[in-house]
């Protein structure tokens, strides 16, 4: 068990740094240049080679990394272009607005997807597991703004029931969770499927059919909890998927997450804020992946042997 | 023998009609459409009527003909983009899951680096960067969307390489490039068709995604993405000028989403009966 764990987490680690340089070679890429930026406009010729000594940025590449590397350790991912203040303080301040939506959001994908499938699966090759496999693969499908549009069009425009865009209480949240949640559940929905589908043909489930155990116990006892276990793994997966959509779902809903602020950054071309959002996110990923794969074996003792 | 089978569904044959529609519709554009797309010959936001069957949009132009543009732009860009995704998925995964070792580990742990990257932010990031013309749009969307299909395309190279046969041929003396080109990548093809027409749906997602942000085909040139872009500011009154071209692109994807999912059925036997 601790070797696993000190594997996954030096794997992780490795994974953060290869990211970094990725990001750090984009930022070589970038069409501003940076002593300028910060140097201003006006400054003279000798004032911008004063900065750009003072930035390092005539340093060897190996280095300038290793200062890159050390500023990101200290959480410094630059400054805004447009709105001259840390990148970090940005996201900070955004970060509990997109946190509570993808918490939202997560629950209703999990909510949805995992009954939807495993519904379809107890009664695979009916008339309803094909209406709710297709239905799953048009939310799969769907574009995330489509269906944002539509939940706002006729929920929050036309019936009332939710306010149109905004944050605050959680009737705001409703709407632009459900945007996430339906498509992401359609994903969960036949993963779900599959997987309780694998489990009905494992022999305890025979078993316990056998020893004459009721059918509610059969299902949230033995099958459930057993379909659900490659499920979790899932979930870090999806952190990834969940950034890409909260980015055109808070700018749908006018949601004042990170989402957005990465929308008015592209507005502005205002790379520091992309690029920090980018690695902030990454990192999520890696994070959520480490924590799924940490949390199987906990669950499943199976893993522990591996 | 795989297009009667497809035939025979009458999901995948769905889908095929709509691809069929959107693809005539893209190819005869400046003969299908009534009106010059970049053009304004009408009042702006006009409900549809007889001289404008979708009416107009923003800027007062044929909401039809722009429609009818787009699929172009869309099209284009899904498939270029799935095409170039596939075939660097293919080569990374092939040479991967066949020469293992010091290069196929460097080139995996690179694949799983890209998987920790959230797609759409690193495409934001390029297409920021590049100055987005359609085919910058096409490249930065296959330099995201090869990853998955490699590490698929690795793990079966690596089975493959291990069967007897493919141990034999080595065995007489065949060169590398027989072993791969005759041996390894005619067994790969299954997946690739399957993987290569669920790709087109991701990718199309994708072009719509990026020019809904405003990163991806630039206005005037019409795409569904930035058709709803344009449009949304007034979409309370004119909720069809985003739900039109919304509905197109979900239309398309799960055309290919259909079809890809029903190629999967026909060409893995070992998924039969799975379902």
């Amino acid at each position: 068990m601790a070797g696993y764990l000190i594997r996954r987490i030096i794997q992780a680690l490795m994974t953060l740094i290869g990211i970094s340089l990725i990001t750090f070679l984009i930022l070589f890429m970038l069409p501003a240049d940076p002593a300028r930026q910060v140097a201003g406009r006006t400054a003279s010729a000798e004032q911008v080679e004063q900065v750009r000594q003072q930035m390092g940025l005539d340093l060897p590449l190996w280095q300038q990394y290793g200062r890159y590397l050390g500023k990101l350790a200290t959480g410094d991912l630059g400054r805004s272009y447009e709105q001259r203040t840390q990148v970090s303080e940005l996201i900070a301040a955004r970060l509990p607005a997109t946190l509570w939506l993808m918490l939202a959001a997560i629950a209703c994908e999990l909510i949805i997807g995992l009954s939807v499938g495993a519904i379809a699966a107890f009664r695979r090759n009916t008339q309803a597991d094909r209406l709710v496999m297709f239905g799953a693969f048009a939310f799969v499908s769907t574009p995330q703004f489509l269906l944002g549009y539509t939940l706002l069009y006729v929920f929050a425009f036309w019936l009332g029931w939710f306010p149109i865009g905004g944050y605050g209480s959680f009737s705001h949240v409703v709407l632009p969770a459900l945007t996430l949640g339906l498509l992401g559940g359609g994903w969960y929905a036949r993963m779900m499927r599959s997987s309780v589908i694998e489990v009905l043909r494992q022999d305890f489930v025979r078993t316990a059919r056998a020893k004459g155990l009721s059918r509610a116990r059969i299902i949230f006892v033995h099958i459930v909890p057993n379909a659900i276990l490659p499920i979790i793994a899932m979930i870090g997966i999806d952190i990834g998927i969940f950034m890409s959509g909260i980015v055109v779902v808070e700018s749908v809903f006018g949601w004042p997450g990170i989402g957005q602020l990465t929308w008015q950054a592209i507005q502005k071309v205002d790379f520091p804020i992309i690029m920090g959002v980018t690695l902030v996110s990454a990192c999520a990923i890696v994070l959520g992946n480490l924590l799924a794969d940490l949390a199987a074996p906990l669950i499943d003792p199976r893993i522990r042997l591996k | 023998m795989v297009l009667g089978a497809i035939l025979k569904r009458k999901l995948a044959l769905l889908g095929l009609i709509i691809i069929a529609v959107f693809a005539t519709a893209a190819i005869l554009a400046p003969w299908l459409a009534p009106y010059d797309p970049t053009v304004s010959p009408g009042d702006f936001a006009a409900p549809p009527s007889a001289t404008f069957w979708l009416g107009t949009d923003l800027l007062g132009r044929d909401f039809l003909s722009r429609l009818i543009h787009g699929a172009r732009a869309t099209l284009i860009i899904g498939v270029v983009a799935n095409g170039i995704a596939v075939a660097i998925g293919t080569f990374i995964g092939v040479t991967a899951g066949y020469l293992r070792g010091r290069v196929g580990s460097i080139l995996m742990r690179f694949t799983d680096l890209m998987m920790a990257f959230p797609a759409l932010l690193l495409a934001i990031l390029l297409a920021a960067l590049l100055k987005p013309s359609i085919w910058i749009v096409v490249m930065v969307i296959a330099m995201v969307s090869w990853v998955q299909l490699a590490r698929v395309v690795y793990a079966e190279t690596v089975s493959l390489a291990e069967r007897e046969y493919v141990v034999a041929v080595r065995a007489i003396g065949a060169s590398t490039p027989r072993i791969l080109f005759r041996h390894i990548l005619p067994h790969l093809i299954p997946t690739l068709i399957v993987w290569g027409t669920l790709g087109i749906a991701t990718t199309s997602l994708f072009e719509a995604t990026l020019s809904f942000l405003g990163i991806g085909v630039q206005p005037p040139t019409p795409s569904w993405g930035n058709m709803v872009n344009e449009n949304q500011t007034y979409f309370e009154s004119a909720p069809w000028l985003v739900f039109i071209p919304g509905a197109a692109i979900g239309l398309l994807a799960l055309s290919f989403n259909l079809i890809g999912d029903a190629l999967r059925d026909i060409l893995d036997p070992t998924l039969r009966g799975r379902h």
